[in-house]
């Protein structure tokens, strides 16, 4: 017969590795969308949105898998810089393509 | 442990595909982002693969300077007319 | 053959193709974004061997560091000369490239002893005999990582030189390079809509990179850390800082900018020197106080490297947006 914190162990030992399997999932998904989407601003979209969910739940089943005190704390950080830095990438290249194609139309005019 | 992490550097395989047949410097500055993000996720499998909390340290200095090396990257490939 | 084999040679594939792109891409500034990336394979290369400080540095440096300061030089140059580089060496490079793989290939499938030593089947004791020695002298040394140990006790004379090489490093780029701005300065006075955004990021991102230096640096004693880094990650935040106008131009002429780029040095040298006249030799710390000795050594290096690195890097730029 199994103990509650045994129960409690392997939920989670199979929960982390549920989400991290789904994590994995969604990079395949942000690699596919890198090379099948048409134009730079969707594949913006694709890497940078997708890519952090998929992170994001690899930390958390990471987080699931060992939930010490101190590594939750660092995949935490880790995981809302990657969503910040995605995010604010994602503008940053955005608008530097639209500059850059303003530039080039421009020259050509 | 092994399977994921090869899967992750595999997805790596497509970015960089992007970055060699980019079709605007923008694009080859997304292939960077992809290939950190997932540099930062093999080392946090490496850190729960090999029990060692260092590799977290890696993956957040990782995560930092991939941000700057963006910001930077884009301040500094601009053309003018 | 073991299952680690795989993400090891996709390692190996990428860092192929990085070094590749980045020697043949067709324009230079592809190139080095390239180049960036193998910076970041490489850091990926040095965690699966096990080195955690390089990889620390390798990130650091390597990864962020470097770009700026490639792209910064490259902008002068014309685009030409990055042609007739590029297929003058092609073929040979290509040659070259294909017998290397081969052999390593043949090396990994028939080598007897890597399989006599259990190595394709598994993970064995591979610890190098420098790493017992220094584990072994340890408790000696003040600190507790075997890296520091060595690094700033047992061959603290290789570090100070280090220090010196920078210092020189810094004097040579002074003569090279003019005080003034650019000089192809074809900027329009037009700010970037985006400047709001980098410097509002900037400013989050600044802090949380001093922070996490300082904290590289105090780890620096008893795990993966210390000066190079902790000072790395401090130019990063300089550059970041100065690229989006939120810091002034680093002037050569403010004396406290002086003075920190030869502290690191200088105090290195001072602590040597009073060792080498009252101590017991040069550079051969007390044994009660090494310790803390060690820790302040690492502060004024940290604060050096970071001035030196931004120097470097951004030196006295005064229009940043060309």
């Amino acid at each position: 017969m199994m103990a509650a914190g045994d129960v409690l162990g392997s939920w989670a030992f199979y929960a982390g590795w549920a989400f991290m399997i789904a994590g994995c999932g969604f990079f395949a998904t942000a690699a596919l969308g890198l090379l099948r989407f048409p134009d730079l601003y969707s594949r913006l979209h694709a890497v940078t949105k997708t890519d952090t969910l998929g992170l994001g739940l690899l930390t958390l089943g990471l987080a699931l898998l060992d939930p010490s005190w101190r590594s939750c704390l660092m995949l935490l950080l880790i995981w809302l810089l990657v969503m910040a830095s995605g995010a604010v990438n994602c503008q940053l290249l955005a608008r530097y393509n639209l500059e850059q194609e303003e530039e080039d139309n421009h020259r050509v005019s | 442990m092994i399977w994921l992490a090869s899967l992750i550097l595999l997805t790596a395989l497509a970015g960089i595909w992007r970055m060699t047949h980019a079709a605007t410097i923008a694009d080859r500055l997304l292939g960077l982002q992809v290939l950190s993000t997932t540099g930062i996720a093999f080392l946090l499998l490496l850190a729960q693969w090999q029990s060692n909390a260092v590799w977290r340290d890696v993956a957040l200095v990782l995560a930092l300077l991939a941000a700057v090396i963006t910001v930077a990257l884009v301040q500094m490939l601009r053309k003018r007319s | 053959m073991s299952p680690e084999l795989l993400p090891d040679l996709t390692l190996i594939l990428l860092l192929l193709i990085m070094a590749w792109g980045a020697l043949y891409a067709p324009q230079r500034s592809d190139a080095m974004t390239l180049f960036i990336a193998f910076g970041v394979v490489v850091a990926l290369i040095w965690a699966r061997l096990d080195a955690p400080d390089l990889a620390l540095a390798e990130a650091a440096i390597g990864a962020g560091l470097t770009g700026v300061l490639l792209m910064h030089a490259a902008r002068a140059l014309p685009d030409e000369l990055h042609r007739r580089n590029r297929t003058a060496t092609y073929w040979g490079a290509l040659a070259f490239a294909v017998v290397a793989t081969l052999m390593f290939l043949a090396h990994l499938l028939t080598d007897d002893s890597l399989l006599n030593a259990g190595l394709l089947d598994g993970e064995t004791d591979m610890t190098p005999r420098l790493r017992s020695l220094a584990d072994a002298t340890m408790g000696d040394s003040g600190v507790e990582h075997p890296v520091t140990a060595v690094l700033l006790n047992f061959r603290a004379w290789d570090t100070l030189l280090e220090l010196l090489v920078l210092l020189f490093a810094l004097s040579g780029l002074r003569q090279l390079f003019p005080r003034e701005s650019a000089p192809d300065d074809h900027a329009t006075s037009r700010w970037p809509e985006s400047l709001a955004l980098m410097a509002a990021w900037a400013r989050v991102l600044a802090p949380l990179l001093v922070v996490t230096g300082g904290y590289l640096l105090w780890r620096g004693s008893s795990a993966p850390g210390g000066a190079f880094q902790a000072g790395s990650l401090l130019a990063a935040a300089a550059v970041m800082l100065r690229l989006t106008g939120l810091l002034p131009p680093l002037r050569w002429s403010s004396v406290w900018l002086r003075l920190a780029v030869v502290a690191g040095a200088l105090f290195f040298l001072t602590v040597a020197a009073i060792t080498g006249i009252w101590g017991e030799g040069w550079l051969t710390y007390p044994a009660a106080y090494s310790g803390l000795l060690i820790i302040s050594i690492e502060i004024f290096a940290t604060l050096s490297i970071a001035i030196t690195l931004s120097l470097l890097v951004i030196g006295e730029w005064e229009d940043l947006r060309s």
